[in-house]
């Protein structure tokens, strides 16, 4: 019988744990179908975060570090910096990169740091079990926010790309989904330019992924999707915030 | 003969590390120590080295541990406050077994402190500063001199080892200036199968990581850790004698205590009290047997420390207690007079202490 489907070589053949319905697994599959196409197993390293996907140096195949909570922009610098001719990424979430984390962040996106960022937003601590994030949304009942994020007591939530595209630093800024298979696809395309753009030399190119919780959110799979389209998407709108390459080529 | 060279402290590490094949520093701006970064600033670019101020002290160290994981030579450099930032990475880094080199120009604490030379953070350096089970190895320099033997030895402890390597030196010796020679130390180098260097398609991956998960993994983790330290407290301990050979009472003290204590055991000596110096160069792994020697002859120690108090501690384990101890200190930012040592020492002659 002919394989039609395989697992990308990138991606090692073992059970992940995340739970059901997590999106984190369709992510993984995007970055590693992207570095198979792009032929750079060999030499790409990955950094991986604090978090749910504290473990993805497991799941991905090509060199990986574990970085501290929040410090993995500044952990990927060091390697870098050491091996330009290396690709470097990080794979992040929200507590990670928009709180702990966000001076490495908003420094390694100003210094234009040439590296790939790919940056999980589900609004919510997962890990830990489900504690209000940077990213939760107003209202948003989490385990610290039993009566709803109070925005009078705890602020608002961070837009994390419209901040950093306000930088001169940084060469790429999206935001994408994966609820649906139209986003998973236009996703797919914004991690690839995120990776060619290292490729190229163009700096720092960060992908937001606005994702979903179910088991945190206290939902189904298929109704914690349905809140991203109704109430994340609303708040945090898919779209390109910066791109200085095209940006150039239309002057 | 060796040429020699009229450099500052702080200035003769950074060339030192240079020398020893360390082309990556990450760090960020305190006093005193500052003329580390702005040498690495000036020199790096121009052999081909990379010389980045991070934003902030925890982000430079973790530029160290990607850097160190990627398998090149890489050093940070601080003082007091900044290396308390630093803790967590320096954590991290022993966790994941990656060698680095750290240089903590200590200045007076707590809190912000001063900005005067201190010795106030040798708990922080061999007894953590971190979470966790972990070791570094510390090296004090008495002189401009040793803080350029003791870097380039640090940078071979820390390869061999895979550990990190601290610097522990002062104020003083930071911005004194005495002529030196970068040609007694030996740059040796090692083979690092472990780096992350692209699996290039040909082998596993590698993987730094500290997490261990399953707690039986990861006590095995540690229990080899300590298997790794009992080699480096076996084989490098460090030490100067000094006038050890009649003594009858023995000072015990490093870095710029230590000279100051040399002065005012030679002054002692002159009025023909019998002590002698016992300095330790490495802090960890601190030199027991020597002082468990000198416990078997001499009467009492004094400790000579910029501290309330700190290497005093392991200067009464080591010795078992077998003798009283007594501490001669200042801190903040002060330093004794060798008469004060002095007269520490003909107390401790009349029993005093």
């Amino acid at each position: 019988m002919a394989v039609v489907f395989e697992k990308p070589k990138s991606l090692a053949d073992i059970p992940l744990h995340y739970c059901p319905g997590c999106p984190h697994g369709i992510i993984h599959r995007l970055v590693a179908e992207v570095i198979d196409e792009l032929g750079i197993e060999g030499k790409t390293i990955g950094v991986a975060p604090v978090g749910c996907a504290v473990m993805a140096y497991d799941y991905f195949t090509c060199d990986m570090i574990e970085a501290a909570h929040g410090r993995a922009p500044a952990t990927a610098t060091g390697i870098k910096r050491a091996r330009p001719e290396n690709i470097v990424f990080t794979y992040q979430g929200d507590g990670d990169l928009a709180s702990i984390g966000m001076a490495e962040t908003v420094h390694s996106a100003a210094r234009n740091e040439n590296i790939t960022v790919i940056f999980v937003n589900n609004a919510i601590y997962g890990m830990t079990g489900g504690q209000m994030a940077p990213t939760s949304l107003p209202g948003q009942v989490t385990q610290t926010s039993p009566y709803g994020r109070d925005v009078n007591h705890c602020g608002w939530p961070i837009k994390v790309c419209e901040m950093l595209s306000t930088l001169e630093g940084p060469e790429y800024i999206t935001r994408v989904a994966v609820n649906n298979v139209k986003n998973v696809k236009n996703a797919k395309k914004a991690i690839k330019k995120a990776f060619e753009n290292q490729i190229a030399g163009k700096g720092f190119s960060l992908v937001e992924v606005v994702s979903a919780c179910p088991t945190n959110w206290g939902m189904t799979p298929q109704k914690a999707l349905e809140w991203v389209e109704s109430d994340m998407l609303p708040y945090y709108p898919i779209g390109v915030y910066k791109d200085r390459s095209a940006a150039k080529e239309e002057k | 003969m060796a040429e020699r060279v009229l450099m500052k402290g702080n200035e003769a590490i950074a060339e030192a590390a240079i020398r020893a094949g360390c082309r990556h520093y990450f760090g960020y701006p305190i006093t005193p120590q500052t003329e580390i970064a702005a040498y690495m600033a000036k020199k790096m670019p121009k052999i081909g080295g990379v010389f980045l101020q991070a934003e902030s002290e925890i982000a430079s160290i973790n530029m160290v541990y990607g850097a160190a994981a990627a398998g090149v030579r890489v050093m940070t450099s601080s003082s007091s406050p900044g290396v308390s930032l630093k803790a967590e990475g320096l954590s991290y880094i022993a966790g994941s077994d990656v060698p680095a080199l750290v240089v903590n120009v200590q200045r007076g604490g707590p809190g912000l402190g001063g900005i005067q030379p201190s010795q106030s953070d040798y708990f922080q350096a061999t007894k953590g500063g971190g979470h966790g089970d972990y070791r570094m190895i510390v090296l004090a320099p008495a002189s401009v001199q040793e803080m350029a033997s003791l870097t380039i030895k640090g940078f071979n402890l820390a390869d061999k080892y895979l550990m990190t390597s601290m610097i522990l030196a002062d104020g003083t010796i930071g911005q004194m200036m005495e002529p030196i020679s970068f040609e007694d130390a030996e740059i040796e180098t090692y083979e690092k199968p472990w780096a992350l260097t692209g699996t290039n398609c040909e082998r596993e991956h590698n993987v730094v990581n500290s997490l261990y998960l399953k707690p039986d993994e990861l006590e095995v983790k540690n229990f080899e850790r300590y298997e790794r330290y009992k080699i480096v407290e076996e084989n490098e301990p460090m030490w100067e004698e000094y006038m050890m050979e009649d003594a009858e009472y023995c000072v015990v003290a490093f870095g710029i205590a230590s000279r100051v204590a040399k002065n005012a055991v030679a002054a002692a000596r002159a009025e023909g009290i019998k002590v002698g110096l016992i300095r330790p160069i490495t802090l960890w792994p601190f030199p027991k047997k020597a002082l468990l020697a000198a416990a078997e002859k001499v009467k009492s120690f004094i400790c000579v420390e910029l501290s309330m108090g700190q290497m005093i501690e392991d200067v009464k384990l080591y010795t078992q207690c077998k003798r009283p101890v007594s501490l001669c200190n200042r801190c903040g930012g002060m330093i004794p007079s060798p008469n004060e040592v002095l007269e520490a020492i003909r107390k401790a002659q009349k029993g005093e202490c």
